[in-house]
């Protein structure tokens, strides 16, 4: 029994060692005073000052986290919705739709994003624009909804489904019901789908490279076109903080799930204690 | 609570959005003259000398990169873009004029014209001196270990069985192409089948004894010692040295590819005046000087070279002597039917 659990423990932290040692060596090498990612310099921290008076990471920065922040918001909301719209619908209706909607999940990104240009570079011929901010961000929200949805649903299937009818009892207009009962009901589900949302917006390298235009660039377009160079060290040190950004909000996710599952067993525990 | 949590997180992105805004709009204070959209290598300017043109000219500079020439144009085919300055290379270039791309420009707008290297004008890519500005150039070569391969005069040493294991290639067709060519003693540019296919076969018997074919992978790979011996830009060359003191570099006997990537204004370009203004400061010979210092690559500014305080090794590897450059030749855009074979013979390589 004991011998059984020094193995698992050791594919443990093989996998953990796995998983993080690529990001450790950025993360150290970020500090390294050569631009040589094999070759160990010195300590500095020369390469996050130059970060921040680089104009194009900096920019391209900016563009990554706005286009991440709206699009995440702007698709809980219309998600939110969405799903909501969709949990009300007939049975033989809701399954179809479902599907459809997870369909832009599994479909490869680079689909997406030609599909996307050929329908932005269209529909711009037609009314006069370009690619630009405006698309990068449509784009953006296109394919982070469905992933607010499937956060969402399954929130509302678990929402007593008696609330609905208790809360027009009391007086409530559709949308008061909708705003004051439904939604705080699910939210959860739907910090959830804003996080993950953001987190593919922020990741996103295929679909934002076909549908940016010339007047702005994501991150990753920039460290991508870095390649016949060299990458700058600088991209380990923004690197760096992005990592540390995402870790700090999965960590903030996780602690909120861990103390909504305790409140959960709480209400379980004092409804069995009064029966 | 969760709700309170949920709009503590909405508003700390919000205010990441703004922070970010709050310096945007600082930036783009002086911008009343306009903006000029230029479209350039990763990794290949000082982007210092972006800030200053925005500050001494008052033009906003939306500033985007590619990495390779290629995706470059497959990027203006696409349409829906609209760059004014643009920086392709050579073959590039002669496929954009080829193909009614770029604009002619006005070279009374550009005075600096005058400092470019007299050698640099008026060629193949662009004889009329019509469409064009130098921004960069500089030749490949063979970089490599004398510990471990010992002394390399030719491509030959790059096909060599006796360096199995320790050679690296160019991950693109044109350029590994290009040195087979060269090695068989043709025109990097030829269009015979027979030489096509001599070459092809060539890369074919090579690809066993390679380490791995690469782009930028090429730096840790010869700094660290990982492989002996590559074939890369002359420019990079001189920053794997700085890591690796042993590494030496030469242009082969039987000459080599000299590239020059140019700045040019796109057909149709809002921004024409901007785009003019933008490549004239690019040619002045202080902004040269610090920015081929930044890229490693050789200036086509012939004040440059005096100003620059080189030791003797960069000096010879950024302006190689005349007799060594009379024997290299730059790409030219090739026909359809070349392309085509290019890209066939290079999918089954790697396959």
């Amino acid at each position: 029994m004991k011998k059984k659990n020094t193995g698992g423990m050791l594919m443990t932290v093989l996998m953990y060692i796995f998983l993080y040692a690529p990001i450790i060596i950025m993360i150290v090498f970020s500090f390294n005073d050569s631009k040589s990612r094999t070759i160990w310099a010195g300590f500095t921290l020369r390469w996050y000052q130059e970060l921040f008076r680089d104009d194009l990471i900096m920019s391209s920065l900016q563009t990554t986290i706005a286009v991440s922040v709206l699009a995440s918001l702007i698709s809980a909301v219309v998600g939110t919705y969405a799903a909501i719209g969709l949990f009300n619908m007939k049975k033989n209706w809701r399954k179809p739709l479902l599907t459809v909607n997870n369909i832009p999940v599994v479909n490869a990104d680079i689909i997406t994003g030609v599909s996307l240009a050929l329908l932005f570079v269209s529909a711009g011929r037609l009314m006069g624009f370009e690619l630009g901010f405006g698309t990068l961000l449509l784009a953006h929200i296109s394919f982070d909804i469905p992933y607010v949805i499937l956060s969402v649903m399954p929130k509302l299937y678990q929402l007593d489904q008696n609330l609905f009818e208790a809360a027009q009892d009391l007086g409530c207009t559709w949308f008061q019901t909708i705003n004051k009962v439904i939604i705080p009901g699910i939210m959860p589900g739907i910090v959830n789908g804003l996080l993950i949302a953001f987190t593919m917006s922020l990741d996103d390298f295929v679909i934002s490279y076909f549908t940016a235009g010339s007047s702005v660039q994501t991150l990753s377009m920039t460290i991508y076109a870095m390649t016949r160079r060299r990458i700058s060290p600088k991209i380990n040190a923004i690197s760096t903080l992005i990592f540390a950004v995402v870790l700090l909000l999965l960590l903030v996710v996780n602690a909120r799930e861990a103390r909504q599952h305790k409140l959960e067993l709480k209400k379980e525990n004092t409804l069995k204690g009064a029966a | 609570m969760k709700r309170k949590i949920a709009l503590l997180l909405c508003a700390a992105m919000f205010a990441g959005l703004f922070a970010g805004c709050g310096s945007k709009s600082a930036s783009s204070e002086t911008a009343d003259k306009g903006v000029v959209n230029v479209y350039n290598w990763g990794e290949y300017i000082d982007t210092s000398l972006v800030d200053q043109f925005e500050k001494e000219t008052g033009i906003k500079v939306n500033y985007k990169t590619f990495e390779s020439n290629e995706q470059m144009y497959s990027v203006l085919k696409q349409g829906g873009v609209s760059y004014d300055v643009i920086i392709p290379s050579d073959y590039m270039i002669s496929r954009l004029i080829q193909e009614d791309m770029l604009e002619p420009l006005d070279y009374t707008k550009i005075p600096n014209y005058s400092l470019i290297q007299d050698d640099l004008k008026g060629m193949d890519f662009d004889p009329q001196n019509q469409y064009s500005v130098p921004y960069m150039w500089g030749t490949v070569g063979i970089i490599y270990d004398p510990t471990k391969v010992g002394e390399v005069d030719s491509w030959g040493a790059m096909f060599d069985e006796k360096n199995s294991g320790k050679i690296l290639m160019f991950d693109n067709s044109r350029d590994a192409m290009g040195i087979a060519l060269k090695y068989l003693g043709y025109s990097l540019n030829t269009t015979d089948q027979t030489q096509l296919a001599e070459a092809a076969a060539l890369l074919e018997k090579q690809k066993p004894l390679l380490q791995g074919y690469v782009m930028d992978e090429i730096f840790d790979k010869m700094e660290s010692g990982e492989a002996a011996i590559g074939a890369y830009y002359a420019g990079d060359y001189l920053t794997m040295h700085e890591s690796n003191p042993n590494l030496k570099f030469c242009i082969p006997k039987e000459g080599s590819n000299v590239f020059v990537d140019s700045m040019c204004v796109l057909k149709g370009a809002q921004n024409k005046d901007n785009a003019e203004a933008f490549i004239n400061f690019m040619t002045g010979t202080e902004q040269s000087k610090k920015n081929a210092e930044f890229i490693g690559y050789t200036s086509p500014n012939k004040e440059v070279k005096d100003r620059m305080d080189l030791d003797e090794l960069a000096m010879s590897v950024r302006y190689p002597d005349a007799a060594k450059l009379a024997k290299c030749e730059s790409f030219i855009n090739l026909p359809q039917e070349t392309l085509d074979y290019y890209d066939s013979m290079w999918v089954k390589l790697k396959s």
